[in-house]
């Protein structure tokens, strides 16, 4: 049977290197080179794209296109009353991959979930440091580490996560890049051969496409895995041709040197739309915009003066300038698309006479303040420095003096967090797993000098995100997120500038290509027709 | 000869340990640090960064850590990537070919094209083809990488379909690397079409990054001409009847050889920089984008091992212009 497996491999190397005949090709121009494909160490949209969305698999996933999570190699699950106990029941005969440096001897089991979690958690286990300097940065940042007690294995078959404390986010965690499985029986044999490294470099993973070749910075190939337990991809052959530049990735589209590319530059959109042999999908992101004030300083510390200071701005001059007419104004502190957004929420209207009263009547005169923009182009803000410019203006026309400053990316987000900042930040968020949670964390009081760049922690707000996070019943979490809402819009820490949509351009002969909220890239169910 | 290469070599090691130590500098000057650049808009409690910092060993000394640096260079080992993983001498020689490829192409191109141009504006001097060449020469010098190379990719693959927009082979050309050389890979993988394929890609970046060498080299080559042309033994090489080929081929040229080889060295590391951006615009998989893409991570090892890296590829290059020098004229010898 081994042998058998084995000359199967080879078989299939040996075709894709020769060029299959009439092998059904998908390229799609990415944005940047993975850092590796294992997929739980790395953080970065293209290192999930090409690993875990790709390769793996999780227990849960989400459904193509939404935020819901249904089955994945788990078939079914319970969750016990307390919310403390989830047992999985692993889908049977679910096969990793056979490549031709790796043959695989028995189906996936609880031995690999064990793995593909402790791997992250446990600092004895081997594979913990692996990497020099891995962090599990996801793993850490969901809270994984002080949430898990420990994961017991029922059979081969049923495993059973218990948790330290209900959270009841816990599902769609388990449908994030980082909870991909990885095969135990793999990391076994390169323990043996003493070539762990080889773990993130030659992937072995459960999901639609077996990795092929990597070259660096250049390409990256990919096979249809037959023995995928969701069927056979209709595509033979997924190449990922590693673009940078998207003016660039616009053309090799147009060129017909790829068939699908991700983040086109807002500016290239309508040339792209124009062409006849191209089609441009469109979804609202699951992001946000901001500038948050900083809440602990004056006169940034009065609700009124925060509030003013939103009327003053028209957000429809900036999303029509800078995100060219490609995003819709932001009022709540989560997209219109997640569930338990607050729809009878008013935004604060740009009314700059009512706004200038307002600065007046809170004794505010001849304020001067910094606007912070942002030096790098982001999904949510593509253009930082053109939204200060408008709102600088804004501020103007209501007698508030604004200084645009900017730093280095890093230094920027690093002095933003500082607790005597001056003025207003922007910044943005785009959600990882559909959970409300995951965009309201942002404003916890746990996450002050962290994520929390409007320095605000407000007792009401954070009673109502802790009393969210410990509801199982969705119905109710929407009522408690709903109000969290009335909360935010009431106390005003941010000015919310926008939610931008997302783009994806591609050849008319691509189809089955469904555009996920979460901003992930995924190829199976895609066809192309010759 | 002996003591002159001993002399260059004694001189290259106290730079070395410049450079060492300007790259170590450099990579922490920069605002940021790794894990704030890993960290994204998520950001990282002070608690786990600190914890972070102490693993990288990123909390102690300067002196200590450029100490141990050093210490592991000289041992041949140049670390291990933040963020990637892998040891950068192995990243450095996976990328390194193509871009050794793509500026020896663009050399030749610049060589090729830009010392008959320098020769023909020295020797028409005033005349439209000379006035013409050096403002051709001048813009090219001018010319913004990124725009030129965007520019020519929308007419020539875009408008006029001759040419591929990026890569290094067409996808369908599938082969794992001999040699790392694209053009040599292509022709000894037998697949028909490789070769072809590989000479179509390199056609664009090997002209966007030969253009600033290119002037360069033209400008340098008519000033040196002008120079010797003025020269008596020059005139008297003309009085004595000699053609003007000969003039200025055998008496005129090889003596403004020296500057221009001197330029054409220089060349180097204005085609490493170049790299940088052409490689990015074309996705061309070297150290150019290699190296934007570890400052931009902050990953401290690639920048500090990748920089000294190619310093000491450049003063290799320099080493042997400064033989060459040698050889074309032995008096440098002896001084």
């Amino acid at each position: 049977m081994k042998k058998k497996l084995t000359f199967a491999a080879a078989l299939l190397a040996a075709s894709v290197l020769g060029g299959m005949a009439n092998a059904k090709q998908l390229v799609y121009c990415s944005e940047a080179s993975p850092a590796g494909f294992d997929p739980s160490p790395w953080s970065g949209g293209n290192d999930f794209d090409a690993s875990s969305r790709t390769i793996y698999s999780r227990l849960v996933e989400f459904e193509h296109g939404k935020t819901t999570i249904s089955p994945g190699l788990a078939e079914s699950w319970t969750v016990s009353d307390d919310g403390l106990e989830y047992t999985f029941k692993l889908r049977p005969g679910v096969k990793f991959q056979t490549t031709d440096y790796f043959t695989p001897t028995r189906d996936l089991n609880a031995d690999d979930v064990i793995f593909s979690f402790e791997r992250q958690w446990k600092k004895e286990s081997p594979w913990y440091s692996y990497l020099e300097g891995t962090g599990w940065e996801y793993f850490t940042g969901m809270g994984f580490p002080d949430l898990l007690k420990e994961i017991v294995k029922v059979d081969d078959l049923t495993v059973k996560f218990v948790l330290n404390k209900p959270e009841v986010a816990f599902l769609p965690d388990l449908g994030m890049d980082f909870a991909s499985i990885v095969s135990k029986e793999y990391a076994d044999q390169l323990d043996k051969a003493g070539t762990r490294q080889q773990f993130t470099q030659k992937p072995v993973g459960t999901g639609p496409f077996q990795f092929v070749d990597y070259q660096v910075d250049a390409v990256i190939r990919y096979a249809a895995w037959d023995g995928y337990y969701g069927g056979r991809q209709k595509i033979d052959d997924l190449i990922f041709a590693i673009t940078p530049d998207p003016a660039v990735r616009a053309q090799k589209l147009k060129a017909g040197e790829c068939d699908i590319m991700s983040y086109p530059a807002p500016a290239d959109i309508a040339g792209l739309q124009a062409d006849t042999n191209l089609k441009v999908d469109e979804q609202e992101g699951l992001n946000i915009g901001y500038m948050a004030y900083n809440t602990t300083q004056p006169p940034f510390d009065k609700v009124e003066v925060r509030k003013a200071l939103n009327m003053a701005v028209n957000k429809k001059a900036i999303i029509d300038a800078v995100y060219q007419g490609a995003g819709t104004p932001a009022i709540n502190p989560i997209p219109p698309t997640m569930w338990s957004y607050n729809k009878d929420i008013k935004d604060d209207p740009y009314d700059p006479e009512a706004a200038k009263k307002m600065l007046a009547d809170a004794g505010v005169k001849d304020l001067s303040m910094k606007i912070w923009a942002m030096p790098v182009s982001r999904p949510y803000n593509p253009n930082a420095q053109r939204v200060a410019e408008l709102i600088q203006a804004d501020y103007a026309a209501v007698g508030v003096k604004a200084e645009i400053v900017s730093y280095e990316w890093t230094e920027y987000r690093q002095r933003g967090k500082a607790k005597d900042r001056d003025g207003a930040f922007q910044l943005g968020w785009t959600g990882d797993n559909g959970d409300p949670d995951n965009f309201f964390f942002l404003l916890g009081c746990d996450a002050i000098g962290q994520s929390n760049y409007a320095i605000w922690c407000n007792q009401e707000f954070e009673a109502l995100l802790k009393k969210g996070k410990a509801t199982t019943d969705v119905a109710e979490r929407t009522k408690i997120y709903e109000e969290a809402q009335v909360v935010f819009k009431r106390e005003a820490p941010w000015l919310t500038i926008a939610h931008s949509k997302v783009f994806m351009p591609m050849n008319k002969k691509v189809s089955g290509f469904v555009m996920d909220p979460l901003g992930i890239h995924r190829f199976d169910g895609v066809d192309v027709t010759e | 000869m002996l003591r002159y290469l001993l002399h260059k070599l004694a001189l290259i090691i106290p730079t070395v340990f410049g450079i060492s130590l300007a790259a170590f500098a450099f990579v922490r000057l920069l605002p940021g640090d790794p894990i704030l650049a890993l960290a994204g808009e998520r950001g990282v409690s002070p608690e786990r960064y600190a914890q972070l910092i102490e693993q990288f060993g990123y909390n102690r000394p300067y002196v200590i850590q450029y100490l141990e640096y050093i210490g592991r260079v000289l041992t041949g080992d140049f670390g291990i990537s933040i963020a990637t993983k892998r040891p950068v001498l192995g990243e450095f020689q996976a990328l390194f070919p193509a871009t050794l490829e793509l500026a020896t192409v663009a050399l030749i191109i610049a060589i090729l094209l830009g010392i008959p141009a320098g020769i023909f504006a020295a020797v028409k001097r005033g005349s439209w083809f000379d006035q013409a060449t050096m403002g051709v020469a001048l813009t090219g010098y001018s010319m913004p990488i990124f725009w030129w190379g965007l520019l020519l990719i929308i007419f020539f693959s875009g408008y006029l379909g001759w040419t591929p927009v990026s890569g290094r082979i067409g996808l369908q050309y599938f082969f794992r690397p001999t040699t790392g050389f694209m053009l040599i890979d292509s022709l000894i993988s037998g697949r028909s079409g490789a070769f072809k394929s590989a000479v179509s890609h390199l056609i664009l970046p090997s002209i966007v990054l030969a253009t600033i060498p290119l002037a360069v080299i033209a400008r340098q080559t008519r000033s040196a001409m002008l120079e010797v042309l003025g020269e008596d033994y020059v005139r008297t090489a003309r009085a004595k009847g000699l053609a003007p080929r000969r003039v200025i081929g055998l008496h005129a040229f090889r003596n403004a050889l020296i500057p221009v080889v001197t330029t054409i060295g220089l060349q180097v590391g204005t085609l490493m920089a170049g790299a940088i951006l052409t490689e990015t615009i074309f996705s061309w998989p070297g150290i150019g984008k290699w190296m934007i893409d570890a400052i931009g991570k902050r990953d401290y090892v690639v920048v500090q091992s990748g920089l000294l890296i190619i310093a000491l590829i450049v003063m290799a290059v320099n080493l042997i212009v400064d033989v060459l020098y040698a050889v074309i004229n032995p008096r440098i010898r002896v001084q």
